[in-house]
């Protein structure tokens, strides 16, 4: 990729960095062959009375690295990009030598990972060097939003507790921490109706999970409570098919109170966790699977050394 | 007897027939240095052996079942005996490069280029691989013949025995400083699979493993065989300023040209004491002292900036006083102000002087530090980082939470447990999920969550607040409990 989009510029580059080479063989070569008179090598400057500056002949060998540096630039721009747009003939790049790293580090890590392939999840929650495992992957690639505890925060679901939105399998988490899952909450405030009716459903949604509420309001609202029922179920218990929580429990991923209701029935919610497909191997979401899994089903207690 | 307080060292011109034209690069001419037997020389070899031994020997050595001297690279671990090092402890190297930094100093100002003479890797090596070549080829006499004879088959056979010398002390060399990286035992064992020694299925070296035994023996080789002296005079940035650290106090090895001149040959038959007589000084002029130098120079002329102090020529010279009954001491270690006092002793006064003393407080100073340092050292590491993704929240009965990771790293070579403690906020709980529980020399992130009750959480009000972590390193039957304590804040929700 040359930063350079103009067609002159990459042949002005190679021309001044190739000038630059020969001028220096051209020095070397006017040099070698300038004599200086052998009786009195000074160059004339005299400090402080007596001291003089001398010309003594640089030892040839000096002269032979000064080559050598030139061969080597100009062997390295034949072989490496540095002439404007000329790739080389090595064909390096910087994305190459970052690929065949990351495929070094991966053909590395593979034998560790060879072991587990095999075991259950509940197998996997109680092995030490798993469990060591899977904690650093969540610290590197999973606690920036589940927190380094993996209870979350407002808005990044708990990952410690047994309420699981798209469902608390091995399996399930697996494919959640592949493919991503994406939360999706219509606003619903057409379907319910005027915003007295949404202020009420919202308050039947709160009496679900006997939180504080306005138990007249919810009185009224739960025949509006139909048009949620669609996806959270008749009694609000969600629906992990479709990531549709579980309204009749006391937790509440996007804020608690009537408010933060009312506001979701309004205006919806669209909520992402991304897909690490790619940025992880089969093995490793595997055991980072089992490790969340296990924070929920009772893992590994002590954690031993992983080697 | 009244001497100059200084003489102007003459111009040595590049040829002796003024009116050549010479070329700006020239060709050097070898020098065989004769090789020479005596009291420093003796104390050199002294060097080469202690110096040696410890390079050869040290990646050899066994140590708590890991070699003693590894310097991890990969693991990013340095391994020194009892010791095991850090990236965090970065600051050490910089305090050994003033120690040896403050010690060049010291040694530099009372003696001269002690250093050069004597422990320098380019002077060991050198006079390592000029004894192969002294006991291949034969001695300057000799080495000289041989240079100029045609090409034969016994010069063949002694210049390639030579080379083959070198280059396997050259190869050693490298192969023992890659042993300091990989262990040496397993880098023995990849070598013996390279030249098809080892049982089937054995590794060879890695690349860049191969690539620096090769590279550092290809350097001893050329360094120690042909390069020698231009190294000293080209290269070597600590031979140009140590030049700085001279004064007249500093012992520099000296031609006393007062006891010497007029120098020339004498019958052996002339006794000392009829010398003054005849008009001539001590100095015989029998030129050892230049066959013997290995930057082949002529002490006799002064102080020059190629000497490197290796008292090659006083060794050699002391002999042949002895073979003409003459006192020794016609090229020795002296001091400008002694030389020109006449002083024939060293002034123990003079080498007490300010700028010693300066040097050497400032060394043991800094010694005593690195030491206590060293020693104080705490056998783990904490670092506090809170979490990003959540400041504070909100949990059961109205506590406030927040999250940290405890970045924790065991220095030691066993296993460790570690508690989690924390204090500065009233009623303040660390909850910690698993045991703590360390491999040797292992780090790891581990998540704390801590939880202030309400009313404390009220009566500090909203915004971020100190908190002190006291990490506890459980006492097991080895050593006692220790515990390192981190600085953080808590932040309470509005």
């Amino acid at each position: 990729m040359s930063d350079f989009v103009a067609v002159g510029w990459p042949l002005f580059i190679a021309i001044v960095t190739i000038a630059g080479l020969a001028a220096c063989l051209v020095l070397l070569f006017i040099a070698s062959r300038r004599k200086v008179m052998a009786g009195d090598n000074t160059t004339g400057h005299v400090w402080d009375e007596d001291l003089r500056e001398l010309n003594n002949p640089l030892p040839l060998w000096w002269m032979g690295l000064f080559v050598l540096t030139v061969l080597f630039g100009a062997l390295y721009l034949v072989l490496y990009p540095g002439l404007g747009t000329h790739p080389g003939q090595l064909r390096w790049t910087s994305q190459s030598e970052y690929e065949s790293e990351m495929a070094r580090g991966r053909a590395q890590v593979e034998p560790l990972y060879a072991r587990f392939t095999t075991m259950s999840a509940a197998e996997l929650a109680r092995d030490p060097q798993a469990h060591a495992l899977g904690e650093r992957l969540f610290i590197n690639n999973c606690a920036q939003c589940h927190g380094s505890d993996a209870r979350g925060s407002k808005g990044f679901p708990n990952l410690t507790d047994t309420d699981w939105l798209h469902g608390g399998s091995p399996e399930q988490i697996a494919q959640s921490i592949a493919q991503g899952r994406q939360g999706m909450m219509p606003p619903m405030a057409a379907a319910v109706g005027s915003a007295d009716d949404v202020r009420n459903v919202a308050n039947y949604v709160l009496s679900l999970s006997g939180s504080p509420h306005d138990s007249i309001a919810a009185q009224i609202g739960r025949t509006k409570f139909t048009a949620c029922a669609a996806c959270h179920g008749p009694g609000g218990k969600g629906n992990p098919a479709l990531g549709a929580p579980n309204l009749s429990d006391r937790i509440w991923l996007h804020g608690w109170g009537e408010e933060a209701v009312v506001r979701m029935i309004n205006e919806g919610k669209t909520n992402l966790m991304p897909a690490h497909a790619g940025r992880l191997s089969d093995a490793q979401i595997q055991v980072l699977a089992a490790y969340v899994w296990g924070l929920s089903n009772g893992g590994a207690t002590t954690t031993a050394a992983a080697k | 007897m009244s001497r100059p307080a200084s003489r102007v060292i003459p111009i040595a011109p590049v040829s002796d027939d003024t009116g050549e034209m010479v070329s700006l690069y020239a060709k050097q001419a070898t020098i065989h240095a004769r090789s020479v037997h005596g009291w420093f020389a003796a104390w050199r070899w002294a060097l080469v052996w202690l110096t040696q031994l410890v390079f050869y020997g040290l990646p050899w050595l066994p140590w708590n079942g890991r070699p003693a001297v590894l310097f991890d690279l990969g693991a990013r671990r340095f391994y020194i005996f009892d010791l095991v090092l850090y990236p965090q402890d970065f600051i050490y190297l910089t305090g050994l490069l003033i120690l040896s930094a403050y010690g060049l100093f010291l040694f530099t100002a009372v003696a001269g280029r002690l250093w050069c003479g004597y422990a320098c890797p380019q002077t060991v090596y050198t006079e390592i691989f000029m004894w192969v070549e002294h006991h291949i080829e034969g001695d300057r006499q000799a080495r000289l013949k041989l240079d100029a004879a045609p090409w034969g088959a016994a010069k063949l056979a002694r210049r390639s025995a030579k080379h083959a010398v070198w280059l396997a002390i050259g190869l050693w060399t490298g192969f023992t400083f890659v042993g300091y990286f990989t262990p040496i035992r397993e880098l023995g064992g990849e070598v013996l699979a390279l030249i098809g020694l080892a049982g089937p299925g054995s590794a060879g070296p890695g690349p860049w493993e191969a690539f620096w035994v090769l590279f550092y023996g290809f350097a001893t080789y050329g360094n120690a065989g042909f390069m020698r002296e231009q190294v000293c005079k080209y290269m070597c940035p600590y031979a140009r300023f140590q030049s700085a650290m001279f004064d007249h106090d500093t012992l520099i090895i000296s031609y006393d040209g007062g006891r010497g001149e007029p120098r020339g040959s004498r019958p052996r038959s002339l006794a000392h004491d009829a010398l003054a007589a005849q008009g001539k000084g001590d100095c015989i002029d029998c030129t050892l002292c230049v066959q013997v130098c290995p930057t082949g120079i002529d002490i006799r002329e002064g102080l020059q900036y190629e000497c490197i102090g290796c008292a090659a020529c006083i060794d050699v010279c002391n002999g042949v006083m002895d073979k003409m009954a003459y006192p020794r001491g016609l090229i020795r270690y002296a001091t400008q102000n002694g030389l020109t006092a006449g002083q024939s002793r060293l002034d123990w006064r003079r080498v007490f002087r300010p700028r010693v003393l300066v040097y050497g407080v400032i060394l043991l100073l800094i010694s005593v530090g690195f030491v206590t340092s060293l020693v104080l050292r705490s056998p783990m590491r904490v670092d506090v980082v809170r979490d990003r993704g959540t400041l504070a929240r909100l949990v059961d009965e109205g506590r406030i939470e927040n999250v940290y990771r405890l970045q924790i790293m065991n220095a030691t070579e066993s296993e460790q447990r570690y508690r989690v403690v924390v204090s500065g906020i009233a009623g303040a709980q660390a909850q910690v999920r698993d045991e703590v529980r360390l491999a040797p020399a292992e780090s790891r992130w581990v998540p704390v969550a801590v939880q202030v009750p309400p009313q404390s959480a009220a009566a500090l009000g909203p915004g971020a607040h100190p908190l002190r972590f006291e990490i506890i390193r459980e006492a097991d039957g080895m050593q006692p409990a220790a515990s390192v304590s981190e600085k953080s804040t808590f932040v309470v929700p509005r």
